[in-house]
């Protein structure tokens, strides 16, 4: 009989199968199954990702990937979602304008590349316009669907109550869309933190993206591997910081129901 | 000044080429509950955005209070906003915070809700929820209440349980009511004033009044009669001989035409 998870097991699942990942890991390399060259040992990973916390480099480029990648979805949300609820509230230019952001929306933001070397050189400018080409695109369109989904009897009544029109925009449509535009958050941080990685590897000097880069130009598998890790965790770690964003008591109603 | 709160004067209305109403005239007295029934499409909603001054009239006058508060026949409740916040909407032109507090827990007390003051619609039930609209459309200073199919999406028994709930509710705080349904046990038990509307363009076709103090019992001899009143009126029951119909007015038009 399937019964429902406990608490209990909801956490330790997780945690078996991950020791058990980390198991058959250790096995391969012990049984040497492909050379270390190319398969390093999780004990090489661990004594990569220390020399690499030792040195101070895994901290710089850890501080520099999260700041490019805040610095681009910043923008990106403060001019997306501005621009989500103009459109959202006008048809005419709803209809001339959402033809292309679907455009941009489809084309891969590592298409820009080239473009961002070009314009912006190396460094965090190209990389910030990458992640901001990635997210603002997703947002605005998610952000027009939840202005365009509201029920237009909740403007009937803030009208019958005598909201003022800049009242129906912090007291209507943004707490409407909220739980929405959350869930588009999500999403879309986690593409921003994607495209940082591709990006910084080749238009980066510095950043997790261009530490795995450089490691395998060192041919520094184990290095390669913990800033593998590193990036994933981190990921993990930005979307749980999103998640509590759907816990505020108001936005539950979009989740709940 | 006219004494009457809502005066409809020789009123026509059409929505593009559709004729909703021509030269209907309607006067409802102050402390008057009225209710009107008549075939879906016939234009009762059209009739309460008429007087809520949301629509207005090809041709004639409308007369209309200015505190004037309306349930809607859809889920108006913010469901960003507690219970007691929602509530509250009906409170904002109240300067005072402790005059607000005071009215506000008054009314809890009275739609029996004080225990969910802190929950959120969606963690409310039907009934509870319709309570809270009920609630937000009373509370303040309002005369005159519109109510459009306030019950529709409840289930019979509970829908029972709120006529009986808005009687309680009326005979605290009086208001002259205008009750659009197609439910016709709901209006035979509810109105003083029972307004029959024909098909396209709608016409008064047959008005019955039910001279009973409310909270009236469903089964109560006179409710009873004027439901058939109603049922024959609409050609669905005959003089004199009951037929079994579920009580609606739906598919009526012909009838009363």
């Amino acid at each position: 009989m399937i019964g429902k998870p406990s608490y209990s097991s909801d956490r330790t699942l997780p945690l078996v199968v991950l020791l058990g990942a980390i198991l058959i890991w250790t096995l391969v390399s012990l049984l040497r199954v492909f050379p270390e060259s190319v398969f390093p040992s999780p004990m090489a990973v661990l004594h990569g990702f220390i020399e690499e916390l030792r040195s101070g480099r895994l901290l710089d480029d850890i501080v520099a990937s999260l700041f490019r990648v805040t610095t681009g979805f910043g923008l990106a949300v403060f001019t997306g979602i501005p621009v989500g609820l103009w459109l959202g509230n006008h048809a005419r230019a709803r209809t001339a304008f959402l033809p292309l952001i679907n455009f941009f929306r489809s084309l891969s933001p590592l298409a820009w590349i080239p473009f961002a070397i070009l314009w912006f050189g190396i460094g965090d400018l190209p990389t910030v316009f990458l992640i901001f080409m990635a997210s603002f695109f997703p947002l605005v369109l998610a952000t027009v669907a939840a202005v365009a989904n509201i029920p237009s009897v909740y403007f009937r009544v803030a009208r019958d109550y005598g909201f003022s029109n800049t009242e129906m925009l912090t007291n209507v449509t943004l707490p409407a869309i909220a739980p929405q535009v959350i869930t588009a958050l999500r999403v879309t941080a986690g593409l921003a933190w994607l495209v940082v990685v591709a990006a910084e590897m080749i238009a980066g000097r510095a950043g997790l993206g261009f530490a795995i880069w450089d490691a395998r130009n060192g041919l520094r598998m184990d290095l390669l591997v913990s800033g593998m890790i590193v990036i994933g965790v981190i990921g993990i770690i930005l979307d749980r910081i999103l998640l509590k964003l759907t816990k505020i008591p108001s936005v539950r109603w979009g989740y709940e129901r | 000044m006219n004494d009457k709160p809502l005066l409809l004067d020789n009123v026509s209305f059409c929505f593009g080429s559709i004729d909703v109403f021509q030269h209907l005239s309607l006067a409802i007295e102050r402390g008057e509950f009225v209710a009107v029934v008549g075939p879906s499409g016939c234009g009762k909603t059209t009739l309460l955005n008429l007087f809520s001054q949301f629509l207005k009239p090809s041709a004639g006058r409308v007369v209309c209070s200015e505190r004037l508060r309306m349930v809607y026949q859809t889920d108006s409740l913010f469901p960003w906003q507690t219970a007691s916040e929602n509530i509250a909407l009906g409170l904002r032109h109240v300067k005072k915070q402790t005059e607000r507090d005071r009215q506000l827990g008054e009314m809890l007390r009275l739609i029996r809700l004080e225990s969910f003051a802190g929950h959120y619609p969606h963690q409310l039930s039907g009934g509870m929820r319709q309570r809270v609209e009920l609630a937000r459309a009373l509370i303040g200073d309002s005369d005159v209440l519109l109510l459009d199919e306030p019950f529709s999406s409840l289930d019979y028994l509970t829908r029972i349980r709120m006529r009986n709930e808005l009687a309680r509710m009326l005979m605290q705080l009086p208001r002259t009511v205008v009750l659009v349904t197609h439910d016709i046990e709901e209006a035979a038990q509810l109105a003083d004033r029972i307004i029959v509307l024909s098909d396209r363009p709608a016409r008064i076709c047959a008005e019955f009044e039910v001279d009973l103090p409310r909270p009236r019992e469903l089964t109560h001899p006179s409710v009873v009669t004027t439901v058939h009143k109603i049922l024959t009126e609409l050609g669905l029951e005959h003089e004199g001989k009951r037929v079994m119909v579920s009580p609606t007015a739906e598919g009526i038009a012909q009838n009363c035409s």
